[in-house]
């Protein structure tokens, strides 16, 4: 019998527009776009294709001049149509007109049993040529791993707790036999484990019912219990020292497919979700989509702002924008950029708030209740006032205001000391929702992995 | 409400960058956002909703909190004076006499240190933060009826730019503001704030057999072989120092704190509203109770023999362990940390009344000691969770 985690401290946010397990197809794209910003290892990119060159899905577009021979490459075969460019020149987006019909990069093939006879550096090099190797993720920093390191164990979360995450088991609906062949990848990576995570307050799912080859965890509890940093913390806690990989089973899944089938497949299955959504459902699109398409007449408000991810640790898109590499969610929610005469007295039932103070009656609501919350900041940046606020969303055997402070003071010590190499932005988005001062905790915490990254 | 949204919109030009008052910015800011909670919305990146709450809201909550003991103090302000020069009077002259007498007190606390708050906003250019509205009240609910005015607008001013301004503001001081300001006053001005300060007579003359002294005053004065208890009921008039008397506040002292019961109310609301700690409020009555336990054990003299729920409700430990021990910005930090610091606020308020009948109220020095030592505490429970970690660390 498995023994199940339990995690008390958390809060769900139950936003309104979670999506029917309804599948849907659309007419694709024409364009798909491949965004190095996606990617946090990437600080020098590299780009090796022109506008006007011809590409296939798996050929190579760019690298990181830090970490050559990592890949990142075209999810459709098509045209270089633009090489989008920031302020200084950033690299932003490399965008691709879409062929009607996909052809793709091949690979070496190999069937179940071939698989097992491979060493790892041959799978090093054929997942970083072929564009799947950015699927893993490093802990601590959350960047995206050199291949010649040996980490301790790979992690990997079966759910998603965060507000309006997909079911994983509708989204892999199909995918098992490439999961297990990711999972026997992964394997042959390192010499520990293969940490596996399923969500025990849920069925389970049929998707993860018959996986070998994993230490199973069985989780249960509110948000942040679905991510994998927690998980992490309450299986086997990273140390000053330790290195881990984690990745998804999306990633899996690719990884899987690219073995067995000898291609870079990015094909995926994301979720519509938002209050603003008229028909919240699931479709099927490829990685780097346009989401001009899906989204065309399915909002009910112009006023609208269009998220790649979830609410909590997403990136804000145009609404003709491209969906995140790592993401398998849009969420659309009304802009709050409207002021509230006496907003921060007058009693209210539908804002949401972790906090019970004069007039914050959502305590009241019952669990179930769906919140349609805007982007209002719902007050001002202040200094750090509250106590103990933070640790009742944190599930870690960590300070979060101690550690905050630390960063802020840029003493490298202290960070260290007080557990940075245990958290990435996803891990303390909630402690930046429920901040009563309104501080950009997110952005904070990622100043203090640079520093460290960097000394 | 759409007229004052433009209003301001047509104000606004003038307080931003080059504009005639550009200093004022901040000011008119902090107005505008006492009107409206602005459009503004959350960065790109992060997240994009936000919880309902914000300080303003957690500030008011504890005002509301206070307004009870508020109500009654003003309330009874008025009972005290009426019983001394011997009159008879109905509920609505006492209340009104007090009105009258804590108002301009409030008025003055308020005006001088928002005052002081604006101009540092100004200059430091920083949002003006919400912390005054708590202290503003503070302060007059802990000093006498009789404090003249301009000793409150001197402690008010010394409280905000020494206690906390020169430490960078609201969240960065070490002391609790509103009791700086009474330690000012008492270190000060000694005069005004002990003794017979405690009832408002005007121009009356007390009635033959009045005393103003407190009950904390009576009980360290007690010698011999009487006891406290004995001495309290026979002060005065028969039973006016009661232990339900002194519950329910009806005797002299500062204006807030005499009636426990209004200010456990207080209390309920902060603990209801999850406002304020209610592992320090309970550990403070804790720790006060289980010292005065331990002296009635050692039992050298009539004070120490005294009763320990007596201490409980005399003089100012409740208003301290509701409504300035809790403060977080100068209360421990941990969870942990928490229950250890009130437990040593109630501990060392009793030790101080006992102890040293020159400072008969305990609580105030109890709660700024134990603010300084908070970061102590803190410490060393941070220093066990670096001590875990560091266990398990490889390299």
């Amino acid at each position: 019998m498995i023994d199940t985690v339990k995690i008390k401290k958390g809060f769900n946010i139950n936003l309104s527009g979670k999506a029917k397990r309804k599948l849907v197809e659309i007419d694709p794209p024409e364009t798909y776009a491949l965004k190095p910003t996606d990617f946090l290892g990437i600080k020098r990119p590299k780009v090796l294709v022109q506008e006007g060159d011809t590409v296939k899905a798996g050929t190579p577009i760019l690298y990181c001049k830090t970490q050559e021979n990592i890949k990142y490459v075209a999810p459709v075969s098509g045209e270089i149509a633009e090489i989008v460019r920031g302020e200084k020149r950033k690299l932003l987006e490399v965008r691709i007109l879409a062929d009607k019909k996909t052809e793709y990069e091949s690979f070496n093939k190999f069937s179940v049993s071939e698989l097992s006879k491979l060493d790892k550096e041959e799978i090093e090099q054929i997942m970083c040529d072929s564009g799947v190797w950015p699927n893993i993720i490093q802990r601590p920093y959350g960047v995206v791993p050199n291949p010649e390191d040996e980490p301790r164990d790979i992690f990997i979360s079966g759910f998603d707790s965060s507000p309006l995450a997909p079911e994983f088991d509708f989204l892999y609906q199909g995918q098992e036999s490439f999961i297990q062949a990711g999972i026997d990848i992964m394997n042959k990576l390192i010499p520990g484990q293969v940490h596996f995570s399923i969500n025990s307050d849920a069925e389970l799912s049929q998707v993860f019912a018959n996986l070998k080859n994993i230490s199973l965890h069985k989780i249960s509890g509110p948000h942040p219990a679905g991510n994998v940093g927690v998980q992490i913390h309450h299986i086997k806690p990273i140390g000053k020292g330790d290195l881990v990989w984690t990745t998804t089973p999306f990633g899996l899944a690719q990884i899987g497919k690219l073995f067995l089938e000898g291609r870079f497949d990015a094909r995926k299955n994301i979720a519509l979700t938002g209050p603003v959504v008229k028909n919240p459902q699931y479709y099927k699109v490829i990685q780097g989509t346009n989401v001009k398409k899906i989204l065309e007449g399915n909002t009910v408000s112009d006023n609208a702002r269009v998220i790649s991810g979830n609410a909590l640790t997403g990136e804000r898109i145009p609404k003709d924008g491209y969906l995140g590499f790592y993401h398998n969610q849009i969420t659309v929610l009304e802009e709050g950029n409207q002021p509230v005469l006496l907003g921060w007295i007058i009693p209210t039932l539908n804002e949401l708030s972790s906090q019970r103070a004069l007039g914050l009656l959502s305590f009241l609501n019952s669990k179930n209740k769906e919140y349609n919350l805007n982007t209002n900041t719902r007050g001002d940046k202040r200094a750090f006032v509250l106590s103990g606020e933070f640790e009742k969303v944190l599930p870690m055997d960590i300070y979060p205001t101690y550690l905050f402070k630390a960063i802020l003071a840029e003493d490298y010590d202290e960070m260290e000391a007080l557990g940075i190499y245990e958290v990435i932005e996803e891990d303390v988005a909630l402690c930046e929702f429920i901040d009563v001062s309104k501080h950009n905790i997110q952005q904070i915490l990622r100043q203090g992995l640079e520093l460290l990254q960097n000394s | 409400m759409k007229f004052l949204e433009e209003f301001i919109d047509k104000l606004k030009p003038q307080f931003e960058k080059g504009g005639k008052f550009e200093k004022l910015y901040y000011v008119f800011e902090g107005f505008e956002t006492f009107l409206f909670q602005l459009g503004t919305t959350t960065s790109g990146k992060g997240v994009h909703i936000r919880d309902a709450i914000d300080l303003k809201r957690l500030m008011i909550t504890v005002v509301i909190a206070m307004t009870p003991a508020l109500l009654f103090g003003m309330w009874n302000v008025g009972h005290q004076h009426f019983l001394a020069v011997g009159q008879e009077a109905d509920g609505w002259m006492k209340f009104f006499l007090g009105f009258k007498l804590v108002m301009p007190i409030v008025i003055v606390s308020y005006v001088v240190g928002l005052g002081i708050e604006f101009i540092f906003t100004s200059i430091k250019k920083h949002p003006i933060a919400e912390g005054f509205l708590v202290t503003g009240m503070l302060i007059p609910l802990v000093v006498p009826p009789t404090i003249p005015l301009w000793q409150v607008a001197m402690a008010t001013a010394f409280a905000v730019v020494i206690g906390k301004e020169v430490f960078g503001g609201t969240g960065m001081n070490i002391l609790n503001v509103a009791l700086t300001a009474r330690a000012f006053l008492y270190f000060a001005y000694p005069m005004e704030i002990s003794g017979d300060v405690w009832t408002y007579l005007g121009d009356e003359a007390a009635i033959d057999g009045f005393s103003g002294a407190t009950p904390l005053a009576i009980a360290a004065a007690t010698e011999g072989t009487s006891t406290v208890v004995a001495e309290l009921s026979g002060a005065w008039t028969a039973d006016f120092y009661s232990f339900s008397n002194m519950f329910f506040g009806f005797i002299p002292g500062s204006i807030g704190e005499t009636s426990t019961f209004w200010i456990l109310i207080g209390a309920f609301i902060l603990w209801i509203t999850r406002v304020g700690s209610g592992k320090i409020m309970f550990s403070v009555f804790a720790g006060a109770y289980v010292m005065a336990w331990i002296f009635n054990l050692v039992g050298a003299n009539a004070f120490m023999l005294m009763p320990p729920h007596y201490h409980l409700v005399m003089g100012g430990l409740a208003f301290g362990a509701v409504f300035m021990a809790t403060d977080p910005v100068t209360a421990a930090q941990t969870e942990k940390g928490k229950w250890i610091y009130g437990f040593l606020v109630g501990l060392l308020t009793v030790l101080i009344r006992v102890f040293n009948p020159a400072y008969p109220e305990g609580i105030m020095l109890a709660i700024l000691l134990m603010n300084v030592f908070a970061p102590l505490i803190d410490f060393y429970i941070v220093k066990a969770n670096k001590k875990r970690r560091l266990q398990r660390a490889t390299v």
